[in-house]
């Protein structure tokens, strides 16, 4: 019997040179539909989205040709086939991080997952009350809480980033006090790259009493998360970065929070029992589920997680940061040219496969119109992150963000772009 | 991809982004900004005796695309009237929100560049970006 090559088994290893998880990478390539439709595209924007395999999309759509009945309604067997696959859906999610089942709460992404916390968990707190955020957080990690600062008169507090886009973690101490309520931080920051130690953060927080809800978006794509390890007391997550649907996300929450949170939205599902005086919430996690959920997508979603999981998630974001690094020492001296975030020579595991730059004199919508012609997709703009873009003086940056698909050749033709735009424009 | 880019970048919006002719420093005007890219413009618009328009400019920064837009913009709004300009700046504003068909640019001189950017949504909001900001000056005139 002839043996598979490391590209052929398709499985992302710790230890293989980057040449060897670049071929792992090209032959996983052929997984994605995207990339039949257009042979040329260099996607480098898995910040904002990643593709999607074909097995993922032949779930989610396996649900619809094969169950598609609600929920937690039907008594026929159609319907208790799509209740079953639902279910099943959250099994293998729960497992994916490490939860129990019912601690895993089906929302639309990060930032409906994000904003159920300030909802639900802010009905508890009272003014004069603090949450701590960072400066670099996106706009789902700090609208919500700003909102709820609004409505119940909460002080919001920030750890300070540093110029090498790290953040301040002496001001932490500082800033847990009495009236701390929650501590809410992104494990990646989407624009710099840089990966935060939560684990710190964690301790130091809980050390005060103080729970902490982690904002994985970024995090979850690059690597496994396990919950109870970290310890955290909720997370938030998106599928469509992590190779699954769009329209649906994660909150996990440790079990004794959700049973103490008061419901987020109301409606069908949520509820054990309504009366026109009033109604008894459902159970957890069934009482932060109102109304139909996403039931194909929760199915695509626990197919992203087996294949993520199936292509060596250990060590597709150590892949992704070895891109990343080769760019960043490519593109280094093109003159004019600048990257956001710690440097080349950061320590080793501190910095994700995000590489945002700005280029003097030439405007970041104009060079993302310019990489384009060369099928090179990059995010322009501020990413959803104004407060960190006005803390590092940018108005706009194009940002490259790797994924499981992304080769070294990728890479070279990016810089070589590069080069030139900096030249013509 | 790359058709979007060529018609994006003809040598019109290239030449009114490398050496806009309205460009100056203005003050007392709010910028009018896009939030999706952090770009800002302003308009003044300084009526003339016989009642038209005598001068337009702006200032600002951003990309290529709303940058040479207020440019051309400025260069139009010379010698209308109010009731003109009002008229002339929501037509373009109709075509990029695709009411109207992109061949009526064809009767605003350098604008017709802009032509393209119908198939681009993202782009669209860099290009309106000024006229927005001129239709609030227009308005005050009226």
């Amino acid at each position: 019997m002839k043996t598979l090559t490391m590209a052929e088994q398709k499985v992302f290893q710790a230890d293989a040179s980057i040449q060897e998880n670049s071929a792992v990478a090209q032959e996983l390539k052929k997984e994605f539909p995207i990339f039949e439709q257009y042979p040329e595209l260099i996607y480098v924007d898995n910040g904002a989205t990643s593709q999607k395999p074909r097995s993922v999309l032949e779930a989610e759509q396996g649900l619809y040709t094969l169950a598609c009945a609600n929920v937690h309604r039907a008594i026929y067997s159609l319907g208790e086939r799509a209740t079953g696959l639902y279910e099943d859906a959250r099994k293998t999610l729960a497992a994916f991080i490490g939860a129990s089942p019912e601690e895993i709460v089906f929302t639309r992404g990060t930032t409906e997952a994000i904003n159920l916390v300030a909802h639900s968990f802010g009905e508890t707190l009272s003014a004069g009350d603090e949450i701590i955020l960072t400066e670099m957080e996106h706009h789902a990690n700090l609208v919500p809480w700003q909102q709820l600062a609004g409505r119940k008169g909460i002080i919001l507090k920030f750890i300070p980033i540093q110029d090498d886009g790290t953040l301040d973690m002496e001001a932490l101490p500082r800033l847990l006090g009495k009236r701390t309520r929650l501590v809410a931080v992104t494990m990646v920051s989407n624009v710099l790259g840089t990966k935060n130690p939560v684990e710190t953060i964690i301790a130091q927080a809980h050390g005060a009493g103080v729970p902490v809800l982690l904002d994985a978006a970024q995090a979850i794509p690059i690597e496994p998360l396990n919950v109870r390890t970290l310890d955290a007391d909720f997370v938030a997550l998106s599928g469509h970065k992590m190779y699954g649907p769009f329209g649906i996300g994660i909150l996990f929450g440790k079990r004794q929070w959700l049973e103490a949170l008061p419901p987020f939205m109301g409606g069908g599902d949520m509820i054990s029992e309504v009366h026109l005086e009033g109604f008894t919430p459902n159970e957890i996690p069934y009482k932060f589920e109102a109304g139909t959920p996403p039931i194909a997508q929760a199915v695509g979603l626990a197919e992203a997680a087996r294949w993520i999981t199936r292509i060596g998630h250990g060590a597709l974001g150590r892949y992704e940061s070895g891109l990343a690094q080769i760019l960043m020492s490519e593109i280094a001296n093109i003159p004019g040219l600048r990257i956001l975030g710690s440097q080349p020579g950061y320590p080793e595991g501190t910095r994700a496969g995000i590489v945002a730059i700005t280029l003097d004199g030439v405007h970041a919508h104009d060079l993302a119109a310019y990489l384009d012609r060369y099928h090179i997709t990059v995010r322009a703009g501020h990413h959803c992150a104004h407060p960190l873009a006005q803390r590092l003086g940018v108005v706009s940056s194009a940002r490259f963000s790797f994924g499981a698909y992304n080769t070294l050749d990728d890479v070279f033709t990016i810089a070589e772009i590069l080069r030139k735009a900096q030249k013509e424009l | 991809m790359s058709d979007n880019f060529d018609s994006l970048y003809e040598e019109i919006i290239r030449d009114h982004y490398k050496n806009p002719q309205h460009k100056k420093p203005l003050e007392h005007i709010p910028f009018v900004q896009n939030p999706s890219c952090g770009d800002k413009v302003r308009v003044a618009i300084t009526l003339g005796p016989d009642g038209t328009i005598a001068e337009a400019a702006f200032d600002g920064s951003g990309c290529s695309i709303s940058m040479s837009s207020a440019d051309v913009l400025a260069d139009l709004l010379a010698g209308k009237t109010p009731q003109e300009a009002k008229a002339m700046v929501e037509l373009f504003l109709a075509v990029l929100r695709g009411e109207k068909d992109p061949s009526e640019l064809e009767q605003l001189g350098d604008a017709i560049a802009f032509q393209g950017l119908v198939r681009l949504p993202v782009r669209l909001k860099c290009a309106a970006l000024s006229w927005r900001a001129a239709l609030e000056q227009i308005e005050k005139l009226l």
